[in-house]
């Protein structure tokens, strides 16, 4: 840390700087100069799958985040803010970062599918340029492993992925090779992916390279109606209930892999949300997940179906103008009570007066 | 009667219904009781009115305030720089007073209310923005965004009426202390920091007994805390960067708080205080309508006129009444929606209680001075039978 930034970094200059912080006056100069704050600047983007006919395009974004960025371990998640062209609104989604684990400060890359529904992807992939300045979280998540070059274990590793799914795993699998996971180790880790067809896998040439080599990383591509299979896991992994492994994937992969590996502690696993589904009315189920309670939807605001069970939020007005009552929603579908607009967005910041669950619907309370 | 208080206070309170029925009908007919349909339709307009203006929100709102950030900045910069210049000394505390105007009205109280929230940026959020004054940003948004926004101008609810100092509407009943009704208004306005600050406290509760210790402390550790870093950044840390011009600009950033001071405090006072605006009691808010509310909002707040750059360094509260209606719809749409509410109210006969500074402050003014001595007791009209009847049914 230099003298600059510990300077900037201090109490006396957070003071001077209120109410906005010192990193609202960098910015004037220059969108890479913060103190708190993580941006990234996007320094390159490669289309991972040209040759794909009919599936969504899928491209690496290469991020050189400000010195604040504190590094990830292999396998986390970023959050990605980004203001949309003619539009003011930040949209914030979280992203697997897919290269090996990085150091503070150090470039990392995203590896994004433009899903139709999902409007960040699709303007990272498709409209986003080199030189564009996003917000950043740090690092989160603890879909990480804990093998390390430095102490060589004989742990069997197991990856299971399918889809959008591999970006975490390939940073791990990165990770392992780039730290010295090689033949002389004698580790062994085995490698299942699922994907939509060999044209639109991602990461293909690098894969093959991987098989290829001296490492004893076995890979197992699977495309098309090849699911998972308990028999096929059980016939490449005799032991695997007690073989640390790490699944990421859409929903339905995870539920069968969850299903082989019953109420095994070694399996550790990340899924996609799957869309939420609007019913247009109240049907469902309500749970408030950090109380662990829940009940049928009765259709009514998310503050009275949360008092209804007796649970005590914080709240004001009771109309939506005092924002008293702001909790995440983390799934599912709300209806403002005031306009009658509907919102899906996972992860979403809501007035429980205003809102009333369409359907199932969690809150973060 | 619905009411849970003791006996004594709510045969108190139902006189006071009747009688303030009364006035509102006989002496103003301006403001009509609106029936309840009436009331149910105006509530309506008003609600498409705010989907029509909720609609229309975007780019331009967000580059408008980020705009005002970045100019209050430069105001900051410039006024905290050029107390190195003891010459430039009136520059620098103009500079800062407007800097501390900017923020206080236009950034702090709009985005403390949620008017930015939906562009998702945390630096204009409401539950993390906390401005550049004594008050802590949690108790304000208690004391004002629920407090006063919710229950404005009934009485015995919305501490902003006089805020527990003053006498500032004929129901509150006199006393001697209310001699110095004016003598408080001017130090309040001096010391409009340090008041609004300490009004989470409620100190007359306090002194009455009404509020216990343990919700002092509650309230008041964030007050102590906030107090300190402004001190701590206004009194000791900038003077101390001037070096030998310390106690200059020491001085300097005084006035310029005092400037914010009378600003605010006047621009304030005239959203609730000049003449006609109306008062209400818990009884005619129970089970209150939404038209009703607006309704209420409406006859409790009146606006100033003036320039495009006055309304700016107002914080656009110089349109109390659309601040009032819509107090969540960024404050740069209030002039265009005082257009539509106005039309709206010279369809439904209600009055809507503007003027120009002069006139506003002249008329607050006045009534501080009258209301700091006994006012005659208003002869209970004889009240129309329904009112009666809905008082006994309320």
């Amino acid at each position: 840390m230099t003298l600059t930034t510990k300077l900037l970094g201090s109490r006396a200059v957070a003071a001077m700087t209120s109410p906005h912080g010192v990193d609202r006056y960098l910015e004037m100069f220059n969108p890479m100069w913060v103190v708190t704050e993580v941006r990234a600047r996007v320094v390159d983007i490669q289309r991972e799958n040209p040759a794909a006919q009919g599936s969504a395009p899928v491209a690496t974004i290469t991020l050189q985040p400000t010195s604040t960025w504190r590094g990830h371990r292999a396998g986390q998640y970023v959050q990605v803010g980004v203001e949309l062209p003619g539009s003011a609104r930040r949209m914030t989604r979280c992203f697997s970062i897919s290269s090996a684990a990085s150091l503070p400060g150090e470039r990392i890359t995203l590896t994004i599918r433009a899903n139709d529904e999902g409007q960040v992807s699709k303007f990272l992939v498709n409209e986003a340029k080199v030189g564009q300045m996003l917000h950043l979280s740090q690092a989160d998540g603890d879909f990480t492993i804990h093998e390390s070059a430095a102490t060589p274990t004989a742990n069997h590793l197991v990856m299971i992925s399918g889809g959008s799914g591999i970006t975490p795993v390939m940073s791990q699998i990165r990770t392992l090779l780039r730290d010295g996971y090689d033949g002389r180790a004698n580790r062994k880790v085995t490698f299942i992916h699922f994907a939509r067809s060999p044209e639109d896998q991602i990461f293909a040439d690098e894969l093959a390279a991987i098989a290829e080599g001296d490492n004893h990383i076995d890979v197992h591509l699977r495309y098309g109606d090849a699911t998972f299979s308990e028999f096929e896991l059980r016939r490449l992994i005799p032991d695997f209930r007690n073989t640390d492994t790490w699944a990421c994937g859409p929903g339905g992969l995870i539920e069968l892999v969850k299903e082989a590996y019953g109420d095994s502690p070694r399996l550790r696993v990340e899924f996609f949300k799957p869309p939420a589904v609007s019913l247009g009315s109240a049907e469902g189920s309500v749970s408030f997940t950090r109380a662990g309670a829940s009940a049928e939807n009765t259709g009514a605001s998310l503050l009275e179906q949360a008092e209804a069970l007796g649970l005590k939020p914080e709240f004001g007005c009771r109309m939506g103008i005092c924002f008293s009552c702001v909790k995440t929603k983390t799934d599912g579908t709300v209806r403002n009570i005031l306009t009658g607009e509907e919102s899906s967005l996972p992860d979403e910041e809501v007035r429980l007066c205003v809102s009333a669950p369409v359907g199932d619907c969690s809150v973060d309370l | 009667m619905t009411i849970t208080d003791i006996p004594t206070q709510a045969q108190k309170t139902a006189q006071k219904t009747t009688k303030k029925k009364a006035t509102v009908a006989a002496s103003d007919p301006k403001n009509p009781n609106l029936t309840p349909e009436q009331l149910e339709e105006f509530g309506t307009e008003l609600d498409a009115l705010r989907q029509r203006v909720l609609g229309k929100l975007g780019k331009d709102d967000a580059d408008y305030i980020r705009m005002i950030v970045k100019r209050q900045q430069q105001f900051e910069i410039a006024g905290r720089a050029l107390f190195y210049l003891p010459p430039a000394w009136p520059l620098a505390v103009a500079a800062l007073s407007v800097s501390k105007i900017l923020e206080n009205m236009e950034i702090g109280h709009n985005v403390m209310h949620g008017q930015y929230d939906w562009m998702g940026d945390p630096k204009l959020n409401s539950r993390i923005y906390d401005w550049d004054t004594m008050a802590p940003g949690e108790n304000w948004k208690y004391g004002h965004n629920y407090i006063h926004h919710t229950y404005t101008n009934i009485l015995g609810k919305d501490r902003d009426i006089g805020y527990g100092i003053l006498r500032m509407d004929e129901d509150q009943k006199w006393r001697p202390y209310y001699l110095g009704n004016p003598l408080y208004a001017f130090l309040l306005m001096m010391l409009f920091e340090e008041g609004v600050a300490v009004h989470d406290l409620e100190v007359d509760r306090i002194l009455s007994g009404e509020r216990t210790w343990e919700e002092t402390k509650k309230v008041g550790k964030p007050i102590v805390k906030k107090v300190g870093k402004q001190v701590f950044k206004d009194y000791l840390l900038f003077p101390a960067l001037t070096g030998p011009l310390f106690l200059s600009t020491l001085t300097g950033n005084a006035v310029a708080n005092v400037v914010r001071n009378i600003w605010t405090f006047n621009i304030i006072f005239c959203g609730h205080f000049p003449a006609g605006v109306a008062t209400f009691t818990e009884e005619e808010c129970e089970n209150e309508s939404r038209g009703h509310w607006y309704y209420r909002q409406l006859l409790g707040s009146a606006n100033i006129t003036g320039s495009k750059l006055f309304h700016i360094m107002s914080g656009n509260l110089s349109h109390q009444i659309e601040h009032h209606l819509f107090p969540d719809i960024p404050a740069r749409r209030y002039p265009e929606l005082s257009v539509e509410v106005r039309a709206l109210c010279e369809k439904y006969g209600i009055e809507y209680n503007t003027g120009g500074l002069g006139k506003q402050l002249f008329s607050v003014a006045k009534k501080i001075v009258k209301l700091s001595f006994p006012t005659p007791k208003r002869t209970p009209a004889p009240a129309p039978a329904a009112a009666s009847d809905d008082v006994v049914a309320a």
